[in-house]
């Protein structure tokens, strides 16, 4: 019994450290969000703040970039859709000995790196654009050069044989004598694909559809090389992570997680509803009358934490429109300038102590830490990630906390410490 | 003769506008977005990087430059390697092979868990908290493990705050995070197709196993992983094409004295403007990826028509 016990234990204690590796990371970045600390971080808490939203809602980049990953996300799903919906068909009557090497040739964009894909785009289409005989300036020329163009095609190429898994799995369960019976009683080809197998593929086109535009939304590999002059988020956001991070791309992030949260919690509550129906349908199930929960939210956790979720957003964005920080940050730029003084005076203590002991050097030696403390002290945030976390402890009660970081200056200037002898 | 009975076979079933709908379409997909893009790229690796006035002159020939560079680097005589880029191609592949491993390691207790136990809430509940990760951002999942992982990131606080390190590590440097990231990218392209095949295992077969008296890994080494096999091999397949060939989780995560080799193809093309040497240096990550993994795929004798299962 006790070896059961022990797995038990062992299985629980893995799926802590999976799901923590997993989910851990987001947690701690959507945390970011909401501290005032200009370095993304968390364990130096500043202020609670909602200020990086701000900042994000008015970066024209990020603005520019959602509005062409849209754009491209569109163009890839309408491509990418249609091109594996064909595959697929054309999977299901390809001539036997012929199939394996053609599932190998749809499948193998998946496999190719996309790196590699992206820059064969490129290069392609600038060669087919001279094959041509496209003049510069021409309207091929510009198309061929153009990153939206270049983009769509370049995604669409793998792409499509995500879509194309999707519909293998759905046409796997088609029954083909359907069509068959239509063709018998009269419909042309394009009457029988659109009333019979259109309708029935229709679920595998919508959740093709949500994949194939999530993937072009969050590519960046391919993207990258595509793209050219315009761009889209996530190259905005990759070269925002590269050139130096601030908190206002977890806020992004925060957005996103709590988007794609929702969109879980509603397809999962939305499955479970249908199974109830289900359920009830044939009898295995009666229907509770009564109670105080809406009849959606019964037997179906999942439908109560989406409610939840709603009315913690909704709370979040009302103290979102209120709540100010200003305080607060006040209040953690007073303990910082009280902590440098404590230290500025810790040093000259040590001066002294050591100008007494030894022969008197020059002054100087304390003036580069004490300018980059003051530097530091007029944005609170920068300051963060310097100290250990124990010396924001509660150091506001010191009397000169009270002098503003401009009269505060005088005191780090090189000159003021030799007062001190 | 034969293709043209295929194809008017194709029509016959098809219509001849649904038909020629469908093969327009997958003629375009793979003619003019995988094929020859892919030849015009291995063409371009065989040229030199000539002005615009000079292309298609008499200096435009055929060439091996670009991939002696990789060799031998500029070095004309070709007495001394190119250790720099040898080296990055070395620890690209074999750091995406370790990732893959690390991967499988990691995800096939939780994939035989889930595949097995099938139906209770708290199953359902993990599967829902699995696709939430799975749905951000790359660079937003490399970007938190930089949180975490930096100087003075949540990792080196918690370690300084209980004293079991008195100076932050250098996690980014000492490539660790990196690696982290690589792993935390591409883990559920590993976890799902396992899980799959996992779910489809017949549980009387296990039972039976142990009624036998086997032990338990006798009957993960003799059952389990037997039946995992395709999922086990197209989920590294996937992890380990992925990560080779990964350019965000690198450029964010990784060191600045250390380079992963799609970086290397990067900095040809938008830092050089040399697409000749980018596009040669993609052709060589290319083939010696696919190599490795059909040589895998033989080894563990497993078909192309397993992938994406």
């Amino acid at each position: 019994m006790s070896s059961t016990a022990l797995i038990r234990i062992a299985l629980g204690a893995y799926l802590i450290i999976f799901f923590s590796y997993l989910l851990g990371p987001l947690v701690v970045m959507s945390m970011t969000a909401f501290n005032s600390s200009a370095f993304p971080s968390v364990s130096p808490w500043a202020c609670f703040t909602f200020e990086w939203f701000e900042v994000l809602w008015n970066d024209k980049h990020i603005r520019d970039g959602i509005y062409y990953s849209v754009i491209i996300g569109l163009g890839t799903v309408a491509l990418a859709v249609s091109m594996g919906l064909a595959a697929s068909i054309v999977l299901t009557q390809v001539w036997p000995k012929f199939r394996s090497t053609y599932y190998t040739l749809i499948i193998a964009p998946i496999l190719i790196p996309g790196v590699v894909l992206g820059i064969s785009t490129l290069v392609f289409w600038d060669r087919a654009g001279k094959f041509l005989g496209a003049p510069d300036g021409s309207f091929l020329d510009g198309l061929f050069h153009n990153g939206i163009f270049l983009t769509i095609l370049g995604q669409s190429s793998f792409i499509a044989s995500y879509a194309m898994l999707v519909f293998v799995a759905r046409l796997q369960r088609f029954d083909p004598g359907l069509t068959e019976a239509a063709l018998d009683l009269g419909a042309t080809h394009t009457q029988a694909f659109r009333k019979i197998l259109l309708p029935f593929m229709r679920p595998a086109i919508a959740s093709a559809a949500v994949l194939a535009f999530l993937a072009s939304f969050e590519n960046y590999n391919t993207t990258t090389f595509t793209i050219v002059d315009y761009k889209t988020l996530t190259t905005v956001l990759a070269q925002k992570v590269r050139l130096g991070i601030n908190p206002s791309i977890s806020s992004l992030a925060f957005i996103i997680i709590t988007i794609t949260v929702f969109a879980a919690l509603a397809f999962e509550a939305y499955r479970r509803n249908q199974d109830r129906k289900a359920a009830i349908k044939q009898g295995k199930m009666r229907e509770k009358k009564g109670g105080f929960l809406p009849s959606f939210m019964k037997g179906n956790p999942a439908a109560f934490v989406l409610v939840a979720v709603s009315c913690a957003v909704i709370v979040m964005v009302g103290t979102a429109q209120r709540y100010s920080p200003e305080q607060c940050k006040i209040q953690v730029r007073e303990s910082k300038e009280a902590e440098i003084k404590l230290r500025i005076k810790e040093l000259e203590q040590r001066r002294l102590i050591r100008e007494q002991s030894e022969a008197r050097q020059g002054p100087d030696i304390f003036g580069t830490p004490a300018v980059e403390e003051d530097s530091g002290s007029n944005s609170s945030g920068a300051f963060g990630g310097v100290f250990a976390p124990n010396n924001l402890s509660d150091d506001t009660e010191e009397p000169e906390a009270s002098g503003g970081s401009g009269a505060f200056g005088g005191v780090f200037a090189p000159t003021n410490l030799d007062n001190g002898d | 003769m034969k293709k043209k009975m295929i194809f008017s076979e194709f029509f016959r079933n098809n219509g001849v506008v649904m038909g020629s709908l469908l093969m327009g379409l997958v003629g375009f997909w793979l003619i003019f977005l995988v094929i020859l893009p892919q030849l015009s790229m291995l063409d371009y690796s065989f040229r030199f990087n000539l002005p615009p006035a000079e292309q298609g002159g008499p200096k435009d020939v055929y060439t091996l430059s670009n991939y002696q560079h990789l060799l031998y680097g500029s070095d004309k005589t070709h007495s001394t390697y190119n250790t720099v880029d040898l080296m990055v191609f070395v620890r690209t592949i074999i750091a995406a092979m370790l990732v893959t491993v690390f991967n499988i390691l990691l995800c096939y207790p939780l994939a035989y868990f889930l595949g097995q136990s099938k139906g209770s809430g708290f199953v359902r509940l993990l599967v829902v908290l699995l696709i939430i990760p799975y749905w951000i951002n790359e660079i937003l999942r490399a970007f938190a493990l930089r949180i975490i992982f930096g100087d003075s990131g949540l990792l080196n606080e918690t370690l300084m705050f209980l004293h079991l390190t008195k100076e932050p590590i250098d996690f980014i440097r000492q490539d660790v995070a990196l690696y982290a990231g690589l792993g935390y990218a591409y883990i559920l392209l590993m976890l799902f197709p396992m899980y799959n095949v996992i779910e489809s295992l017949d549980r009387n077969q296990i039972e039976a196993a142990r009624d036998m008296g086997a032990s338990w890994p006798r009957i993960h080494m003799r059952i389990v992983i037997p039946h995992a096999k395709p999922g086990i091999v197209s989920g590294a397949t996937m992890v380990f094409m992925l990560s080779a060939g990964a350019l965000a989780a690198p450029q964010i995560l990784g060191g600045p004295s250390s380079l992963w080799f799609t970086q290397l193809v990067y900095q040809w093309f938008n830092d050089s403007l040399n697409w000749q040497q980018g596009a040669a240096y993609a052709i060589v990550l290319l083939v010696s990826t696919i190599i490795i993994v059909l040589t895998v795929m033989k080894i563990f004798k497993v078909n192309m028509g397993d992938i994406g299962k």
